[in-house]
């Protein structure tokens, strides 16, 4: 039988110290695939941030087991003890909620499909490995259009981007005032830059706060996180700006301690203040939101990895059914030859009558059991049901 | 045949008013289940009106409950260009309960039947009934669109931690969109009224409370027009003057038109 292995670590298992000894850039992990896919074998390597997993497809699983146990051993030591070791149905079910995000550190997140496909491309795969791979992608796919697991934001500067789209829709075009320079704020001038705004100035000098009044009269977003001690942009200085702004709408995002927005610009038509707690507030409720999605996501996807189980064990049953077929085929075409000569007497027409009530005869004859071998071999009995009929048809008996 | 088709159209409707309510609890199936009854229940009142304009010998929807029947479709069919979207669903919500009584409504009034055909000539009746009521529809859409406006602003000013539990369409897509259909709509007011007009000074008609409030409608809606285009009106105060506009529409088209019609 072909068996699926897997061996890996990831940030349920090993710190950063481990996963980073063990992460792998493009090439490397293409090269590592091509290394163990040697001698007719299938191989894949998933290498992200929070993981590295290694995908073999072979005979001899415990040979495929110790070679890739080896291979990541080789790239730190110290890993060995942090590994997983997963083969056939439950491999396939851990790469299909990889796939899915419900592995992840945050439930869902979107950027894993993407790796997982890059995963598929950089690997050597055959038959098997290259279903597995598609039927997780498909099945991480289906998650996410059907459950809400990754629609909301899971960070403080994933949430004001999207807070952004809420208000202006496409933020092409649109520009982006900072004031300070925060780790987080950056990463929220990131976030909104990767959809299309522009930063229009980084106000992070006393001369630069000085042209603030005149920026905002032009921009759309202001993102705020300075280390002054008081407010930074008082609300009369925001209404005076609004009067100028006619209708032009403006989101303004606070993420500094002490706050360096007035509260009081909520009051004030035409624009949004959203201050560290609000945006805080938002991302726990989406967390809990994915956490709960992530129960309908998991029986999406053990209704997908069945599916994929169903075909890898039939896999064991194909050669013996494709030698009963065979088998049945040569009987048929044998008995009419022998009947050649009453059949000689026919027309074309009637010919074929006959040659078609044979074969019906012979498909369903072979329809149940074919069925069955293959209903078998999905409960696991498959090899003994294969074993059963070779005997009892007495197939493969030429060859020995 | 007429009702045999109409059943089918007011149960889908019915079908996706309920499916938009549950597509509130749980957002998913429920909306898709309801988009599909808008679809399938506006083939439904499509066949409806093909088999009323078949079978009647004139214009069928010259009264004012078979106006009314015409009036649901145009509604419809101006939510189908949006309503199909996930995130315009909510806006569903306000759209098919409301299509659903009105169709109850023309129907009752016997709207939705053959021989509901007008004395009226026909091109008359389909430019004026035709472009007042398009128009009306257009009004009514970016009425709801104005009502989400209103709504999802409210939700985002007051920062709840679910504002974006929601997939809503953005507050300036909505206000762009209930412009662009004012803008649709009031050239089409302008046409029809006008050819209303026209007949009704050819013949020496009395203009009566429907035509009165139908040029106040006009007015406000121009007005709406004028401002965001000229006086730079945009956001929640655009939205109230949508809302006013559309309290117009309801009464032109539900209190007054017994007596026009008459």
């Amino acid at each position: 039988m072909i068996r699926l292995v897997l061996v890996g670590t990831s940030h349920h298992h090993a710190p950063v110290e481990l996963r980073e000894q063990v992460a792998l850039d493009r090439d490397a992990a293409q090269e590592l695939a091509a290394r163990l896919a040697a001698d007719g074998r299938e191989a894949a390597c998933l290498s992200t941030c929070n993981r590295t997993e290694l995908y073999v497809v072979a005979d001899d699983a415990e040979q495929a087991e110790r070679d890739a146990v080896a291979a990541l051993a080789s790239l730190g030591a110290e890993v060995e003890p942090a590994l997983y070791r997963l083969h056939d149905r439950a491999a396939a079910h851990h790469l299909f909620r990889v796939a899915a995000g419900l592995d992840s550190l945050v439930p869902g997140e979107g950027e894993i499909l993407g790796q997982v496909r890059l995963a598929h491309e950089l690997g050597t795969t055959g038959p098997l490995l290259d279903r597995a791979f598609r039927q997780a992608l498909h099945a991480g796919r289906k998650v996410r259009a059907e459950t809400a697991i990754g629609q909301s934001p899971a960070s403080v500067s994933a949430a004001a981007a999207a807070l952004a789209e809420q208000v202006f829709g496409s933020l092409e075009g649109r520009s982006i005032l900072l004031l300070g320079a925060g780790k987080v704020s950056e990463q929220a001038a990131r976030n909104l830059r990767s959809r299309g705004a522009e930063i229009a100035l980084v106000a992070n000098s006393k001369t630069e706060r000085e042209r603030i009044g005149e920026e905002l009269t032009r921009v759309d977003v202001v993102i705020a996180s300075t280390s002054a001690p008081g407010l930074v942009l008082e609300a009369a200085t925001v209404a005076d700006v609004l009067r100028r702004r006619k209708s032009r709408r403006l989101l303004l995002v606070d993420l500094a301690v002490p706050r360096d927005l007035d509260p009081a610009i909520r009051e004030l038509d035409g624009c949004y203040l959203y201050d560290i707690d609000d945006l805080e507030g938002i991302v726990t409720e989406t967390l809990s939101l994915r956490r709960r999605e992530a129960e309908r996501a998991e029986s999406i996807v053990a209704a997908e990895a069945e599916k994929f189980h169903e075909w890898h064990a039939a896999l064991d049953v194909v050669p013996v059914i494709a030698s009963l077929r065979a088998r049945a085929e040569e009987i048929r075409e044998a008995e009419l030859q022998k009947a050649e000569s009453l059949l000689g007497k026919l027309d074309d027409s009637q010919r074929r009558a006959v040659e078609a009530v044979t074969a019906q005869i012979v498909n369903k004859l072979l329809h149940p059991p074919t069925v069955r071998m293959k209903e078998a071999a999905a409960a696991a009995d498959g090899v003994l049901y294969a074993e059963a009929v070779r005997h009892l048809f007495g197939l493969g008996e030429d060859e020995r | 045949m007429a009702e045999l088709l109409f059943w089918p159209a007011l149960l889908l409707y019915g079908e996706a008013a309920v499916g938009y309510f549950g597509d509130v609890r749980r957002p998913g199936r429920a909306g898709r289940a309801a988009t599909w009854g808008v679809r399938l229940g506006w083939l439904a009142q499509t066949a409806l009106l093909a088999v009323q304009a078949a079978r009647d010998d004139g214009f069928p929807w010259g009264t004012w409950a078979s106006s009314l029947s015409l009036f649901v479709w145009l509604v419809v069919s101006a939510y189908l260009i949006w309503g199909c979207r996930r995130p315009y669903r909510l806006l569903g919500l306000v759209v098919m309960p409301l299509a659903v009584a009105l169709l109850v409504v023309a129907r009752a009034g016997g709207g939705t039947g053959v021989g509901t055909a007008s004395h009226y000539s026909n091109l008359f009746l389909v430019v004026h009934v035709g472009l007042v009521l398009a128009a009306f529809a257009g009004f009514t859409l970016a009425a709801a669109l104005s009502g989400l406006y209103i709504w999802q602003e409210g939700r985002l000013r007051s920062r709840p931690a679910t504002v974006l539990r929601r997939q809503m369409p953005a507050l300036a897509t909505l206000d762009s969109l209930a412009l662009r259909t004012v803008a649709w709509s009031v050239p089409l007011l302008t046409l029809g009224a006008a050819v209303g007009l026209v007949r009704l000074v050819v013949r020496n008609d009395q203009v009566d409370a429907l035509v009165a409030v139908t040029a106040a409608t006009w007015i406000v809606w121009c007005s709406y027009l004028g401002l965001r285009l000229l006086g730079g009106w945009a956001g929640r105060r655009a939205a109230y003057l949508a809302l006013a506009g559309f309290v117009l529409v309801v009464v032109v088209r539900l209190a007054l038109p017994a007596t026009h019609f008459a």
